[in-house]
Parts: structure tokens; sequence; C-alpha cells
């Protein structure tokens, strides 16, 4: 007895994934259509050839030459490298604050307890944006004749300590996005401690190791395989707000390319340009935890 | 037999007195000590400067004088009756679900009526249909804020839940598209989504369809909270124990019945909490919208310290806005540990 196709599984299996096809690519036939239209319409036609032409406007933090006289790729390649500068010390600044505030969170000390928590349970539930306005604005705008500490000096200059000198932009950027990812990987440290059996402390404590040395030898190793993995996630959500440097007048890759799309109109080849640089920086980043991430967990058998 | 247990094996009181508490917790080692002098005088620098700067150099006036623009922007004043009509609408509403038990069938009733009384509540808000209308550049303040981060979760669930099922198909095609939007999306930074929103969304449709800055906003809320509610939504599937599915193929369940009526209810269920937590950093991601002129409560506070006899107001509009979010993240986020 012969079945009516509808009736077999593999002929929805083919159907269902002919009309999955056919939605998408009418979908992207129907979008690609009206830019073509719309980019016809304004006389627009994408070309990245404009990017060779002067750009015309200044950057407030050059850590390559630049001119306004220099190309547009020379201004977004500064941008780029900015970006770079404010992820890098962000994942290292915000890494040594959440470990610390997340073993803080489960101190012996309940006056340091209470701060951690305090710390936390604050800045994890405000906007970042609104944190990073309030440092820059308030922290550091407001401070007329500055602090000086140690020789460590922090006023509306930015803070500077010796032959280091970074810009309040940077500053308030940097702290801001310290402070708010700090408080995820206080909260994930605190779990991946938790989650080390109790035995292990135990153990540990009747061969006679002192409690730092128990955290650091014993049970840190072990909670590293469960704060790993959602680490990178947080380090990737770090990455990806800094592009929030807008708000504070930071010229990252973002800012810069905002600006350009302001000057010369180029919507789809900025978009582009943006969408491509974040994706291959996001798969960077995680490539790199993966590898670490796989030397970490422990072996298969 | 007596109702309570003898006395002789209730657990010893666990309370010390406070000398020997404060002994215990904070002076036990020396290194202990050192912490607490250390925490405490960062705790007492703080308080000092917050009382020393609250005390002299604060002015309050400007969160007084601008209360109402803060919660409702430039909402008509005749018109607050109607926000006063909805805010009791959503404090009902919330009474009605935190009284619900956690087990409580996904039911007609328990669905419809949240969804009636949201179009209720936006029909009170826009106006028409009888009621005078008001324009949508007039939502502004913490009601634009509340509104944008509910409609945008609202229409992203079912993007997300679609885009969690395209992901964990056996048919490769609908799992590779799924697969390449949910990872383009978690890859970028919400400001390159939102501008993607407010610039490009305009060149890809048509010329004689307009969306204004608000639809545009939240379409691109919409699409990047789809991809991240997706992989809760996923998280939730995969915590679905196999045996259900096969035991609903043994009943003589279709595929499309199974997720609908077996796999969907629990999945979703056990996904609760990181929706709410999704919900959390999207009223917090709604102040992203003030870098693309919208005056949500951000935009707006932004826009106040803009005017002359405000100026250089920034902590005090800061902190006010800052304990407004504050409050219903946190609020939220103990609801959902609750769940938990």
């Amino acid at each position: 007895m012969s079945q009516p196709p509808w009736r077999d599984s593999r002929f929805w299996q083919i159907a269902g994934q002919a009309i999955a096809l056919l939605v998408v690519v009418l979908l992207l036939l129907f979008l690609g259509n009206n830019l073509r239209q719309n980019l016809q319409r304004l006389g627009l036609q994408p070309d990245f050839g404009f990017l060779n032409f002067q750009a015309g406007f200044s950057i407030g933090e050059t850590p390559l030459d630049y001119k306004p006289t220099y190309s547009y790729w020379r201004a977004l390649l500064v941008g780029l490298v900015n970006s770079l500068r404010v992820m890098v010390s962000g994942i290292v600044l915000a890494t040594i604050v959440g470990m610390l505030a997340g073993i803080a969170r489960l101190s012996e000390n309940w006056l340091l307890r209470q701060l951690a928590t305090l710390y936390v349970e604050i800045l994890r539930n405000a906007p970042l944006l609104l944190q990073l306005l309030f440092w820059y604005f308030v922290v550091f705008l407001s401070l007329p004749q500055g602090i000086s500490f140690l020789g460590l000096s922090l006023g509306q200059t930015g803070i500077s300590l010796g032959e280091l000198n970074l810009s309040p932009e940077f500053c308030a950027l940097l702290l801001g996005l310290t402070f708010y990812t700090g408080t995820f990987i206080a909260e994930i440290v605190r779990g991946g401690i938790q989650s080390v059996a109790r035995g292990q402390w135990e153990a540990a404590r009747s061969l006679g190791l002192k409690p730092a040395q128990t955290l650091w030898l014993v049970i840190f190793p072990q909670a590293l395989r469960a704060i790993v993995p959602p680490l990178g996630n947080q380090y990737l959500n770090l990455a990806k707000n800094s592009s929030l440097a807008l708000a504070v007048g930071y010229p990252d890759l973002y800012a810069v390319a905002s600006t350009t799309y302001n000057q010369t109109g180029r919507a789809v080849e900025m978009m582009l340009l943006i969408l491509l640089t974040y994706l291959s920086l996001s798969l960077s980043i995680s490539l790199l935890l993966n590898l670490y991430n796989r030397r970490v967990q422990l072996p298969e058998r | 037999m007596p109702d309570h247990p003898p006395t002789e094996l209730l657990p010893p009181d666990s309370r010390l007195p406070p000398y020997q508490w404060l002994q215990r917790n904070l002076f036990n080692t020396w290194y202990n000590s050192l912490l607490t002098l250390i925490c405490g005088g960062t705790i007492a620098a703080i308080l000092w400067f917050t009382l020393h700067w609250a005390i002299t150099q604060a002015e309050w006036a400007v969160v007084q004088q601008n209360l109402p623009r803060f919660l409702v922007g430039r909402y008509p004043p005749a018109l607050y009756w109607r926000l006063w009509l909805v805010l009791a609408l959503v404090v009902g509403l919330g009474i009605w679900i935190a009284r619900k038990q956690p087990q409580t069938k996904l039911n007609l009733v328990n669905l419809a009526l949240p969804a009636v009384l949201f179009l209720v509540m936006l029909w009170l808000i826009g106006g028409g249909l009888g009621l005078t209308p008001v324009k949508t550049n007039l939502w502004n303040g913490l009601l634009l804020t509340l509104l944008l981060s509910a409609v945008s979760i609202i229409l992203a669930f079912p993007l997300g839940v679609l885009l969690a099922l395209g992901r964990q198909s056996a048919l490769p095609l609908l799992r590779g598209f799924s697969t390449t939007y949910i990872e383009i999306l978690r890859g970028l930074p919400l400001i390159g989504v939102l501008f993607m929103a407010q610039v490009m969304l305009p060149l890809v449709l048509p010329a004689d369809l307009r969306l204004d800055r608000l639809l545009r906003a939240i379409a691109g809320l919409v699409l990047f909270n789809a991809a991240y509610l997706a992989e809760n939504v996923r998280g939730g599937l995969q915590s679905v124990p196999r045996g259900q599915t096969e035991a609903a193929q043994a009943l003589g369940f279709n595929i499309p019945l199974t997720l609908l009526l077996i796999v969907l209810p629990q999945a979703l269920r056990t996904v609760i909490p990181a929706i709410v937590g999704q919900f959390i950093s999207l009223i917090k991601d709604t102040s992203l919208l003030s870098l693309f002129a919208l005056l949500e409560l951000t935009g707006i506070a932004r826009s106040i310290l803009a005017q002359p006899q405000f100026l250089g107001r920034y902590t005090e509009v800061y902190l006010f806005i800052g304990l407004i979010y504050w409050f219903f993240c946190f609020t939220l986020s103990h609801y959902s540990r609750r769940l938990e």
C-alpha cells in the first residue's frame, strides 16, 4: 500500500527546508532590491573608494601618527587601535577587580563581604551608559584642581602617573567598563569557587595549608573549570560595550566610523566595515578563549 | 505527644553576644583586623564624601522642578489621568502574577488576560478610538523606557523561540540560517545594531514605507534581543529529556504538535528566570537610545542638563535616574532569583 507523500516524514524534511530557503531568498531579494532602488534614488553607489579621500576631522587621541589631512582609512585605523587599547586594558583590569570582588564576597570578614555585595548589587543594576557619563562628567570633569596621591594625580586632565598620561575620556571609559564588567565577573568567580566541593577545603586544611594557599593552589585551579566559559562571555561583552566610547567622546572605532558616516553619508559601506570588524574581533576573542578553555578543562580519558 | 521537640534536641543558640561576634567576624586574625580597618576606612570616606556633598553642594531643584518630565516627558498634563490608569492596571497585573503559584497552568485566561490588558494600556497611552491621540514623540522619560523594554521583549520572544527551534532543528538548512543569524547578532555591539536599524532600515524597506524613529529603535532592540533570547530558549529546549519527545511520538503526535504541546511548555518554564534576566539588561540597554535622539529616561536627563539654568547639575540628575533604573533592575533580579 503506497502512502500519500504528506504521510512521509522525509517529504516534510525536504519540503520544510525548501520553504525555509524560499522565504530567506525572497526576503533577501526584497531587501536587496529595495536597497538598490533607494541608493539609486539617492545617487549613492556602493563604493569603498571614498576611504582614500582626506578625512578632514581631527581625533582627540592618536596612538598612530594622524593629521586631519590623512585619509579616512587612516582615521579608522586610529579608531581601531584606540578600541583595542581600551578593550585589552579593560579586560585585564576587569578580571583583577572581578576576581578580588568575587573572593571578597566569600571572605570570612563580615565588613569586606558587605562592601563587595554592595559594589556588585549597585553597579550591576545600573545602565553602563549612565555609569560612563557619571565617571566622565561627575568624577573627572568636576574635579577642578584634582586629587594627588602617591605621585598619582587624578583630575580634569585625566590620570597621570609619572610619564604615563591618560586622557579623561579614556579613563572614564576604562573605569566604567572595568567596574561594570567587574560585577559580573565577581558573580562568576563566586559561583566557581562555591562549585568546588567542600571536602577540598577540608582536605587542604588537614594537609596543613593556610587559607590563602588553599585558595590559590587547591580551590582556584578547580574553580577555573567553571569560571572560564562564562568569563569569556564577559570579555566579549566588554569588547562590544567599549563601543559606548561615543558617549564620553573617546575616539574608538565606532565613534570614528560614526563621524565618517556623518560626513560622507556612506551608510552601507560603514555598516559593513563596523560589522566585519566587530565580528572578527569577537571571533578572535572566542578563539583565544576556547584555546585557553581546552587547557583548563579536565582531559577526557 | 508534645507538639514541640524536647528542649535538649534544639540546636544551640547560634547568636553571639556583640563583643564575641565582632571578634569572630572582624578581628579574628591580624590580617582580618587590617582588612576590617581598611574597609571601615573606605566606607567612612565614601559616607563622608557623600554627606559633605549632599549637605553643602547638592541642589535638588533640578529634580524637583522636572519630576514630571523625568517620568513622562512631554506627555500632555491634561491627560495624566490616562497614565495613572495605566499604572493602576500594571500594579494590578503585577499583584495578580505575583500571587500565582509557579506551577500554574498556561491556559487561555492566563495568557490572554495580560495580552488584552497590554493592548488596553497602549490604547490608553496613545489614544485613538474615542480618546485624544497623543503622538509618539511626546511619550518620553521613564514611560518610554518601560514601554520600549516591554514592547521589545514581547516582540522578541516569538522570534527568539523560532530561532531556538531552528537552531535545534534536524533540518540542516534551517539550522544554518538560525545559527548564522544568532551568531552575527551576538557578535555585534548593540549600538551598532541600533545604528543599523536607524540608518539601514529605511534603505532596505520600500521608499513609501516610512518608519518613525521610535519604531526603528524597537526594530533594532527586537532583532538584537531575539538572538540572545534564542540562546536562552535553546538551553531550555536542551533541558527537556529526550524521553518526552519519544513518548509523544509513540502516542502518534507529529513533530509540530510534539513541539507545541510537549516540548515548548516544559522548556519555556525553565527559562523564565533567564528571560527576566534578559528583560533586565533590556531595561538598561534602552539608555543607548539617548544616543539616537530618543528622549527616554537618559535622553530626557541629558536634555534637561542642556538647559542653561541646570548646567553642571550632573551629579544630582545622574544619581536620580540611576536610582530609578536600579530600582526596577534590582526588584526584577530579586523576583527572578525567587523563581529559581
